[in-house]
């Protein structure tokens, strides 16, 4: 009995117990379900084992929005808990788990798998290819995402949640001061979905250096791309510095290290500098995809091509350049001098000029267009002046003086929501709505989508801008109560109201797609808003191989080129094409990568060592297999062509 | 015969030997600590260039130019991120 006391909640409380028995009442549904239906086999055929990008891009989809609702249901027991002064819904400790998880669910597990969904949906198709470069390892990343995800996410029912903020600051998140596994688990899941991730950048940056249509030079590739490109470089740049620093961690927390210890030469603040030097550029991995997403709703629907093509790429290199340079600002009040903190200021203050133009680009992209107001155009046009706002409280944020004022209030809880929610999630529900029809052949419902949109943005506004306001009066983030005399109750109400309208919101997204599944014509076509670049010149749905033929590219609109100025998009023969197998070893490599990273957690050093043998064991086996693939013959192509809408 | 006898990675080959030999000098000499790192670190990325650029190839296939800007980049980061956490966490401490 002595040994399953280690898997217990050290603070449990009535919500948890129901999570226990939901999780588990939902699980043996799903099996019961598979079972019942018969489903296994296809299960384990169609996705468990594909490599095809599409349908990884689909399953990251999936994960991120279950995640959003994780992160979501967070959220709205942090604001009720604020709502009112001296609450007593939720307790110090709980109130510490919540804001640790949501910080972590929404970046690391919502955010971060929205953007490779959309990487995988989009990029190969856009450079007219027929996958990634490394399929294979593209199904890796998305299990390793997966199981870290999962790891995190069970912390809540075994062994207890970590509770030391997601930015996990050092000596707090040191065995002294967090007992309990919360922050190993912390620890272990954003190592093994860090090392998915860095395996993505990898890939991506190979896939759109190597495998771009015949035509398609690096200044030809359509703005996602552009940003997706961009992003993956930051990425293989910035993870190895938090790989490290985990490792770090984990090794003080569960081999007594001391690296960040306070005693024999560790240094506590060396945490907080790498966690940041991953962090901002991190930041800049979000959101680059997002305005990559942006530039194409703005273009298609204004009916014009994007302004400033150019100076878009240069902003975009200069960003992933001066992402490097500014973490410092995250820690103004750390202690260090003067002089560095003026430095780091300036660099901050100068990441504003790019992002500028680009503002100014999509502003002089509508100029004179002819807008219509769909609502991907809806959210891309409210994240202008929303995002715009986030940017100048962050130059406020930015002056290294000013900031000892602001420092960890709930302005900068304002700020950073201000840019990430329309600038991030926004883009993410966007591009959701203008790349549905392309991946399920149907068109989400306009008007269920133009509620859920004011919904949330009115919800948006009502829940993070009185922050502005109580954050300047003086209330401290992370602070599970204030007492009435401090007058910050009635601006909580407000964001609290916000919050609940925003996650309405969320639901009517579910309902969308209920109702569209149930509701909508399936006969949309190819291009249902008239697009511009190349994704949309295939097929819908799209066939595996993507393009039948490879399409010959004239410029980063080559698909508008073909539809108005007659430039031929798919010249000669069909011809057999080469696609790769699909397999089963990333996913076995996922579960074991889960049972070595519980092991971890718990100290269990048995199965952690068997666990890291079958990895090893299974690189090995990768390593002899010889595997060149499946040819599909002219004419399986042609009769796939005529069924799905006739050769083009 | 010119053709077929590869003089760079020959010469790569007895350099990269010559390195490793002063690296090896810190070990069988008495110098000071600081002398031996500065000598170490000098050889060390020498001998890292050598292996890329001679027995690696880079710059030799089409995309020689972006695997330089690739390196170019890094070492920015790279040196920027220690130079930088010396600043905050010592020097201006």
């Amino acid at each position: 009995m002595e040994f399953f006391e280690r898997f217990a909640i050290p603070h449990p409380s009535p919500a948890i117990y129901a999570s226990m028995v939901a999780i588990a009442v939902v699980s043996i549904g799903i099996v019961v379900g598979l079972t019942y239906f018969k489903k296994w086999g296809y299960l384990w055929r169609e996705w468990l084992t594909t490599v095809d990008h599409k349908k990884i891009g689909i399953m990251y989809l999936i994960s991120a929005l279950l995640m959003l609702f994780r992160g979501g249901a967070d959220a709205i027991m942090m604001r009720a808990q604020l709502a009112t002064p001296d609450a007593k819904l939720l307790d110090a400790q709980h109130y510490n788990e919540i804001f640790t998880t949501h910080g972590v669910v929404m970046i690391m597990f919502m955010a971060m798998p929205f953007i490779f969904a959309f990487m995988n949906l989009i990029v190969p198709l856009q450079i007219g290819a027929r996958d990634v470069a490394f399929p294979r390892l593209n199904a890796l990343s998305f299990w390793l995402f997966f199981v870290g995800a999962m790891l995190f996410n069970i912390s809540f029912v075994i062994g207890g949640s970590p509770d030391a903020g997601w930015t996990s600051y050092f000596p707090l998140a040191g065995n002294d001061f967090s007992e309990s596994v919360g922050t190993n688990y912390y620890m272990l899941a954003l190592q093994i979905s860090g090392i998915g991730s860095l395996m993505t950048g990898i890939n991506m940056c190979t896939t759109i250096l190597k495998m771009r249509a015949p035509g398609m030079t690096l200044m030809k590739m359509p703005m996602f791309t552009w940003s997706a490109f961009i992003a993956n470089i930051i990425i293989v740049f910035a993870f190895p510095v938090l790989t490290i620093a985990l490792l770090m961690g984990t090794t003080d927390r569960l081999f007594g290290t001391h690296f960040f210890a306070t005693t024999n030469g560790g240094m506590d603040m060396l945490w907080a500098n790498f966690f940041w030097i991953w962090g901002h550029p991190e930041v800049y991995i979000l959101i680059l995809p997002a305005f990559g997403i942006y530039s194409e709703i703005i273009s298609t629907f204004s009916r014009r091509n994007l302004y400033g093509y150019k100076s878009m790429v240069a902003s975009m290199v200069l960003i992933s350049l001066l992402s490097f340079l500014v973490w410092t600002h995250h820690f103004f009040t750390m202690g260090q001098g003067a002089l560095t903190n003026s430095i780091f200021s300036i660099t901050t203050m100068a990441i504003a000029v790019p992002t500028g133009v680009k503002i100014f680009n999509w502003l002089f992209t509508m100029w004179k267009g002819k807008i219509r107001f769909t609502v991907p155009m809806l959210y891309s046009v409210a994240f202008i002046p929303l995002f715009t706002i986030g940017g100048v409280t962050g130059v406020m944020l930015a002056m290294s003086a000013a900031d000892y004022q602001y420092h960890n209030t709930m302005f900068l809880v304002a700020h950073f929501h201000n840019t990430i929610i329309p600038g991030v999630v926004f883009a993410m529900l966007a591009g959701l709505t203008y790349y549905w029809p392309k991946f399920f052949g149907f068109m989400l419902n306009e008007k269920i989508g133009k509620s859920t949109f004011w919904l949330l943005t009115v919800g948006f506004v009502l829940a993070f801008f009185p922050m502005y306001i109580t954050g300047l009066d003086g209330q401290a983030r992370r602070m599970y109560t204030y007492s009435e005399a401090t007058g910050f109750g009635p601006l909580n109400m407000v964001s609290f109201v916000g919050a609940a309208l925003m996650a309405i919101g969320f639901v009517t997204i579910v309902y969308n797609v209920y109702y569209s599944y149930k509701n909508s014509p399936r006969n949309i076509g190819s291009d249902p808003w008239d697009a511009r670049s190349l994704e949309w010149a295939t097929h819908t749905p799209v066939p595996e191989y993507n393009f039948a033929r490879i399409p010959q590219i004239s410029s980063s609109e080559t698909f508008w080129d073909s539809k108005k100025n007659g430039h031929q998009l798919f010249k000669g023969e069909l011809k057999e094409i080469h696609m790769p197998n699909n397999s089963g070893v990333p996913f076995i490599m996922g579960v074991i990568f889960f049972i070595a990273g519980f092991s971890f957690v718990f100290a269990l050093w048995v199965p952690a060592v068997i666990a890291l043998i079958g990895i090893l064991v299974c690189l090995a086996l990768r390593s002899f297999e010889q595997d060149h693939g499946r040819h599909i013959s002219v004419e399986e192509i042609k009769e796939t062509e005529a069924k799905i809408g006739g050769a083009k | 015969m010119k053709e077929l006898f590869p003089a760079k990675q020959v010469m790569g080959f007895v350099f990269s030997l010559i390195l490793t030999a002063v690296a090896l000098l810190v070990y069988f000499t008495d110098m000071s600590f600081h002398m031996g790192m500065t000598i170490l670190l000098v050889t060390a990325f020498i001998q890292a260039f050598l292996q890329l650029v001679v027995f690696m190839h880079a710059g030799e296939s089409e995309d020689g130019k972006s695997i330089y800007t690739n390196i170019l980049y890094g070492i920015i980061i790279a040196v920027v991120t220690v130079f930088g956490s010396l600043l905050i966490l010592i020097w201006d401490m």
